[in-house]
């Protein structure tokens, strides 16, 4: 009974002496935190996406507090409601940013750009890019591996089976760039998203020569500067054999789409030209076949393509890289 | 001592029967030569010749762009058409000069006889400049300028010189053959780089696969003193520098350095073959012999091709593509990769074209990693693959780097030697790619720091 009583009393008189000094330690180590971080944090969509350009909300909530005023400050998953409310917490004004979304330059599609080899290795666009040009001649367009895809946090990006290319969910897409990160190939443009989406893009990012982009793809730029020709605000500037549209200065006027030759300006979410009767451009169709397409297509690549891959007389090229023998048996 | 590298190594069947002791039979000139501009590791060429020159064999048609490059010179005669971009062998453009062949018109001062000369009078700057001006790199795969390794920089000498003459590539024979062939003029590029070198010493390593090179060359240095062949036992990469070194010599090169630091330097008997040929007869590094080979091929061979030959006009000599045919790998097996552009011309880089049936160029499906560590004993380099793998699937490069990815060779032996057949070697080079960038940055960085303090002062 005695032993009992005594490693009681033995234990709980070390706990309260160290209850005591752990006590008197906090009060004396105690780091002060503007309880403001917390607030502001709280109101943070707590993604951690680093789409702010911060390493997590946490870190974004200090970077807030710290400020004088929120300018460049910008929670692109909140977006301008988010920063609202982070205004109110700090008493500062927070300034309204456009929207902005995740625009794949490319439309390199299964019919425009065909494909030519086979790549047999690990089917990641990093791992295809670092290895050659691709299973199309085009040194510049999507590989359609879906890194993006596998990088996109918020399920926005997927690939369309019948394309082989990525397409933006403009209502899912936080503009975080993630996507545009892990695009070993540089083509997502975080941009302006516009009035209803509406905005002009030229989907190529070819800077090869008019020629050697018209070989590999139907749908690229060529370079030919017509577009520049007919904008009546400058908006268009052509540097390396390609086209690029500033949003800032489009007006929508779709002056470039029409006499564009080879089809690679779009405006998506507009109606058709009627002068043109070209199929939607990809990122303007329904995000919900895009979503049933990801469903199906796993790793991301096109049946139908991979069939006409298999049709193919003889590829010109595999896997670039080293395989195991086969044994001699 | 042993006869091979101390650590890791697989063994491939070398499948060298169908172009061994092929003799080396020259390739037509083409009507049309494309020459690029980057046929070398370092800064690339620049084109000293304009669109209408008439240009004569052996004529400089692009200086090299810093110490670490080379020169390009013409190999063949004709009117240069224009300066271009051309597809390299995996379709991505590059640069290049367009020549249309008229005739064979070669530059006077060249020797194109077959007379052995063995006399040389110059002195050992003049043999590097010679072979400076000669464009010669290194003809193992790598080309890497032969005058950077033969000026070793301040507080190293060189001791001895490594002659890698193992071609432990399967399928691969033009070393071989070029060794059964022109074992005096080896033996004389040997001397002249000795004598460059100031050193006595040489090892020509030979794998025990190739007797009859080991004979041939084992009777021709034998009249030399300080010369000796190697013989050495089967197991691939022994033809990686760092593996020749250790064969040979039995001296390791540590983590991040270059062989040099351990007194050696290692040539490829071809690049020695092209340095008797730059040095005595005057002529540049035009041509290179190189293996058509594969299971299908109708004439397979080893072949002299000029420069600028688009490897097309090779492959039809050669008896043309083989209807199997599943990949075509420029190089070897283990370290070529599948090409995507046949178009492409002969240059400085290709060392064989391997045609693989349909069904050996076909990839099994990886499975899950079993924790054998089969990679790991046969990785020459003792790195851990799985790891290495691992971590660059899941973008890690800061533990990538401490886990020492550049020291590996691309060897593939992880690859080879994986019962589950997992992809490790694609990420390992992903992975190297990346952390190689982000030191080349980050040293960059401290240079421009560096410049702004100085400036300050």
């Amino acid at each position: 009974m005695n032993t009992i009583l005594i490693s009681l009393l033995v234990l709980g008189l070390t706990g309260l002496v160290a209850a005591v000094l752990l006590y008197l330690v906090a009060q004396k180590f105690k780091v002060e935190e503007d309880p403001r971080i917390d607030e502001v944090q709280e109101v943070l969509p707590g993604a951690n996406c680093g789409g702010c350009g911060f390493a997590g909300c946490r870190a974004m909530a200090e970077a807030c507090v710290k400020a004088t005023s929120l300018d460049g400050l910008l929670c692109p998953v909140g977006g301008n409601a988010t920063m609202a409310q982070v205004g109110e917490i700090l008493g500062m004004a927070a300034s309204a940013a456009e929207p902005k979304v995740a625009v794949v330059r490319c439309n390199g599609t299964c019919e425009a750009r065909p494909r030519t080899s086979v790549f047999g290795g690990t089917r990641t666009c990093a791992i295809m890019n670092s290895m050659y040009i691709g299973e199309t001649d085009c040194a510049f367009g999507c590989l359609g591996c879906g890194d993006c895809v596998a990088a996109c946090q918020f399920g926005a990006i997927q690939i369309n089976p019948e394309t082989g290319l990525p397409e933006v969910d403009d209502d899912k897409c936080t503009a975080c760039g993630a996507c545009a990160k892990a695009c070993p190939r540089n083509l997502i443009e975080i941009r302006k998203k516009g009035d209803d989406g509406m905005r002009m893009v030229v989907l190529c990012s070819n800077k090869a020569k008019g020629a050697v982009t018209r070989k590999a793809c139907k749908n690229g730029c060529i370079g030919c500067a017509k577009c520049k020709s007919v904008c009546g605000n400058d908006a268009i500037t052509v540097t390396n054999n390609l086209a690029y549209i500033d949003a800032d200065k489009c007006t929508l006027c779709r002056e470039c789409e029409a006499v564009c030759p080879t089809g690679a300006i779009h405006g998506i979410h507009m109606p058709l030209l009627e002068k043109k009767a070209k199929p939607a451009p990809a990122a303007a169709k329904p995000a919900a076949s895009a979503a049933e397409g990801a469903t199906e297509s796993k790793g991301g690549f096109d049946p139908e393509c991979a069939a006409k891959i298999k049709a193919l007389p003889t590829p010109k090229a595999s896997f670039p890289n080293m395989i195991k023998m086969a044994q001699n048996k | 001592m042993s006869n091979t590298f101390r650590i890791g190594g697989v063994h491939p069947h070398d499948n060298k029967a169908f172009s061994a002791h092929k003799q080396i039979t020259a390739v037509p000139l083409p009507q049309k030569a494309i020459i690029p501009l980057v046929q070398h590791i370092g800064a690339p060429a620049k084109a000293i010749v304009n669109k209408g020159d008439k240009v004569l064999v052996g004529q400089v048609l692009a200086e090299a762009g810093g110490f670490v490059s080379a020169p390009i010179h013409s190999p063949v005669s004709g009117t240069v058409t224009k300066i271009d971009t051309t597809n390299d062998a995996w379709g991505m453009p590059m640069p290049a000069i367009f020549i249309d062949v008229e005739g064979d018109e070669w530059l006077p001062e060249i020797d194109r006889t077959d007379t052995l000369k063995t006399d040389c009078s110059l002195a050992p700057k003049e043999i590097i400049n010679k072979i400076q001006a000669a464009g010669i790199v290194g003809l193992g795969g790598a080309c890497f300028p032969t005058h950077v390794k033969l000026l070793p920089p301040p507080g190293k000498t060189a001791e001895v010189l490594v002659v890698n003459g193992v071609e432990c590539e399967p399928y691969l024979t033009c070393d071989h053959q070029l060794m059964l062939e022109h074992g005096e003029e080896i033996i004389v590029g040997i001397q002249l780089v000795l004598k460059a070198l100031g050193i006595q010493k040489a090892v020509i390593g030979i794998e025990k696969n190739k007797p009859d090179a080991i004979e041939h060359m084992t009777k021709l240095a034998n009249r030399h003193l300080g010369i000796e062949v190697k013989p050495l036992a089967l197991k691939y990469p022994q033809g990686g520098e760092k593996q020749l070194i250790d064969a040979c010599i039995g001296r390791q090169v540590p983590s991040g350095c270059l062989p040099i630091e351990v007194g050696a330097v290692v040539d490829n008997v071809a690049t020695l073959y092209a340095i008797y040929q730059a040095v005595q007869k005057n002529k540049p590094l035009i041509s290179r012999v190189m293996t058509i080979t594969g299971k299908s091929v109708k004439n397979p061979g080893n072949y002299e091709v000029r420069f600028g030959t688009p490897l097309s006009e090779v492959i039809a000599i050669a008896g043309g593509i083989p209807e199997n045919t599943g990949k075509i790998i420029g190089g070897g097996p283990m370290m070529g990769r599948a090409m995507q552009n046949i178009e492409m011309p002969c240059n400085k880089r290709v060392s064989g074209l391997l045609f693989m049936q349909d069904c050996e160029s076909v990839r099994q499906e990886p499975e899950n990693c079993i924790r054998c560590a089969k990679c790991v004993s046969a990785c020459p380099m003792g790195l851990e693959p799985y790891l290495l793998a691992k971590l660059s699937a899941a973008q890690n490069w800061e533990r990538m780097e401490e886990l020492n990815i550049m020291d590996c060779i691309d060897c593939g032996c992880c690859l080879f030697t994986c019962p589950s057949h997992r992809p490790l070697l694609d990420y390992i080079r992903l992975g190297k790619g990346k952390v190689g960038g982000i030191i080349r940055a980050r040293q960059m960085a401290a240079q421009a720091a560096k410049a702004q303090a100085e400036a300050k002062k």
